[in-house]
């Protein structure tokens, strides 16, 4: 079975990346890349209170698959969330005050604790009672969620949205698992080609070496970001020339992404 | 949807037993495993937990060694019963390494590890907030919520895909529908699905904080049914194409569904409108209607919440036909290990041909129109549905079957 796709949105939010919008003349090589500190507004989409109860991790996951929908139906997609962490924030308050001699901790910290949290805040957002599934493959997981999605769409025939974010953690943890910014990708795949499709991508599993990008501060937050493992992707769907790019997903094994671009 | 798929080896260990003989007569004799909390250093929750007896003595070998933590030592524990270990090696010598594939579920990974790591911060600094975390703390192979994905692919040396769902308390039913999708689009040959959950103070205080913890030991589906026993477990199933034939009891996955319920964090949609699409989802996988299916093993949490929308769900669909019960009465609620314990057990009353009667219950809720059995029944059940719903509203519900 051909493990392929049609790639109809892209949502994208890093440091220096505000949009995939904004970020796609840098990825093309057409502007400077500057690393600059990350702003993410809250989802205007979410009722006040449970937009009162969102931090980073929900805030990026949700304006990146916000952005990848724009001129889609999102009840009708079902989701892949993936992630290494979640919700970093949360879970160094949680473990401080179990730490602590008291160890009342509130309702919404711990529903905020769950891996799934932004997919249910996405549901409620979306409306969308579709399929949600959440994943974690550590610095995998990018490829781990493209995979799951695409055997979704081939195998199902569900157009899917995939959601790979990320977020650092604070002290101590960041000494632990240091990852430097917040960072998301959504890539809305579909099963037929449409209007809006941007490319037509096809996976494989492979043991190539994986490929880096041009700019070194680019690569620097590939390397140190889960979800930005899948910048390389972008750059090709970027550029607007299609090829080949192979991305990290878990030894020995790696992703390759053929992109053909859907004029 | 996905062709059948076979449970070619199963085992499950959790508070009612280690192996699948201890769980099957437990199930028998309708003996529960929940008890007072004592766990670790929580002695101020009035309730009762589902403990796998004896997790902290187990030894990880030298080589995964950096995995050590609870869940993985619940992990190491579940893989060593029923032969589960010489099984996958043969899948692996049948199928190869890069063909095997690793999904598993959980929802807390091994937080206890980064729980007890932070009582053990660095004194110098911690007004700053910080206070460095001790040496011997290691992040990815226990805190990571892929960790015990990651140890169960290190241990058997395995090259091919591998993730972890965390999709909260349904989590290790959505593996098998990942896994499906795996196999039918040609990436592996094999899975090891299931899920592994242990138990840890964010869980414990976090339900309490919802006030959703029953004093008691849990009872589902009762009138005066006021919260939930966590448990633990290790669920491992090896699943793969079908053998050219099969024996009658082989049990066979026959279809997968899934849904959200779009609504809130951590209630259910009061008409279990999102129960309902998965439940309906994986008939239509499975080609079935609802009079197929002869016993259900219902997610059933005894939260008043889940087991009304649960129930509604169940008799919008079934009506009030259908032999149902929910298990965490005697292994409590073991979150992300839940779909995979309780879809072990719907396959052991296929194998064993017995539908497995709920305990705790008192008084059934005359509220909720199903057909619980608060007894075992000595029918043999050809097809079986197994729930599983999460919060924050993801939910999956499992079709099995035998193969004769």
């Amino acid at each position: 079975m051909n493990l392929s796709a049609y790639l109809d949105g892209i949502g994208l939010i890093g440091p220096g990346l505000d949009s995939w919008l904004a970020a796609r003349p840098i990825l093309a090589g057409k502007a400077p890349y500057e690393f600059r500190p990350l702003v993410v507004a809250a989802p205007q989409s979410l009722p006040p209170a449970e937009r009162r109860r969102t931090g980073v991790a929900i805030k990026v996951a949700l304006a990146v698959a916000q952005e990848a929908v724009e001129k889609l139906d999102a009840k009708q997609l079902a989701t892949v969330f993936t992630s290494s962490g979640a919700d970093n924030d949360n879970c160094d308050a949680i473990c401080k005050v179990l730490a602590s001699d008291d160890r009342h901790i509130s309702p919404t910290r711990f529903h905020n604790s769950v891996h799934n949290a932004p997919a249910g805040y996405w549901g409620i957002a979306s409306g969308a009672m579709t399929p949600a599934t959440v994943l974690c493959a550590h610095d995998g997981s990018f490829c781990a969620g493209l995979l799951e999605a695409l055997t979704q769409v081939a195998v199902e025939g569900w157009g899917t949205l995939l959601i790979a974010y990320d977020m650092p953690y604070p002290e101590p943890l960041h000494a632990k698992r240091p990852l430097p910014a917040a960072f998301g990708i959504a890539l809305a795949l579909m099963p037929e080609r449409s209007a809006h499709s941007l490319a037509r991508i096809e996976l494989s599993l492979v043991d190539t070496a994986t490929d880096a990008l041009a700019d070194p501060a680019l690569d620097a937050l590939r390397l140190a970001i889960p979800a930005a493992r899948g910048l390389p992707l972008l750059q090709c769907v970027a550029r607007g020339e299609g090829g080949r790019v192979v991305l990290d997903y878990l030894e020995p094994l790696r992703l390759a992404v053929a992109v053909e671009p859907c004029p | 949807m996905l062709n059948s798929l076979w449970l070619s080896h199963f085992t499950a260990t959790s508070a009612i037993g280690r192996g699948l003989e201890p769980t099957h007569d437990a199930l028998r004799q309708q003996r529960g495993g929940l008890a007072p909390c004592a766990f670790e250093t929580v002695t101020d929750l009035a309730t009762h937990i589902g403990e796998v007896a004896a997790v902290d003595t187990v030894a990880l070998p030298a080589s995964l060694a950096e995995f050590d933590c609870r869940n993985n030592r619940l992990a190491f524990l579940g893989l060593q019963q029923d032969g589960f270990s010489d099984a996958v090696e043969a899948a692996i010598a049948r199928h190869r390494r890069r063909r095997v594939g690793v999904l598993l579920g959980t929802s807390t990974s091994g937080i206890l590890q980064t729980e007890q790591a932070y009582r053990r911060r660095d004194p110098g600094c911690l007004d700053s907030g910080g206070g460095a975390l001790p040496d011997d703390f290691i992040y990815r192979t226990t805190h990571n919520t892929y960790s015990v994905a990651d140890f169960v692919r290190s241990a058997f040396k395995l090259e091919g895909p591998a993730m972890v769902v965390s999709t909260a308390c349904s989590s290790s039913a959505k593996v098998f529908a990942a896994a499906a999708r795996m196999i039918a689009a040609g990436l592996i040959d094999a899975a090891v699905v299931g899920g592994v959950d242990s138990l840890c103070l964010t869980t414990l205080y976090g339900f309490n904080s919802l006030e959703l913890l029953a004093p008691e030991p849990c009872r589902p589906y009762d009138v005066d049914r006021n919260g939930l026993s966590i448990g633990e477990a290790a669920a491992f199933i090896l699943l793969e194409r079908p053998a050219g034939s099969l024996d009658a009891d082989a049990v066979l996955l026959l279809g997968a569904g899934e849904s959200s319920d779009a609504h809130h964090m951590s209630s259910p949609h009061p008409e279990g409108l999102g129960a309902q699409m998965a439940m309906a989802a994986a008939l239509k996988a499975a080609g079935l209607q609802p009079a197929d299916i002869d016993y259900i093993n219902l997610h059933g949490t005894a939260t008043p919440s889940n087991d009304a929308a649960e129930g509604r769900a169940v008799a919008a669909l079934f009506g009030g036909a259908v032999p149902c019960s929910s298990t965490k009465g005697a292994t409590g609620h073991t979150l992300g290990a839940a779909g995979g314990l309780e879809a072990i057990i719907s396959a052991l009353a296929l194998q064993r041909g017995f539908l497995p009667g709920g305990v705790n219950t008192r008084q059934l809720d005359p509220g909720i129109p199903i057909q619980y059995l608060t007894a075992n029944q000595d029918i043999a059940p050809r097809r079986v549905l197994s729930n599983a719903f999460g919060f924050g509203g993801t939910n999956c519900s499992l079709v099995l079957g035998r193969a004769g």
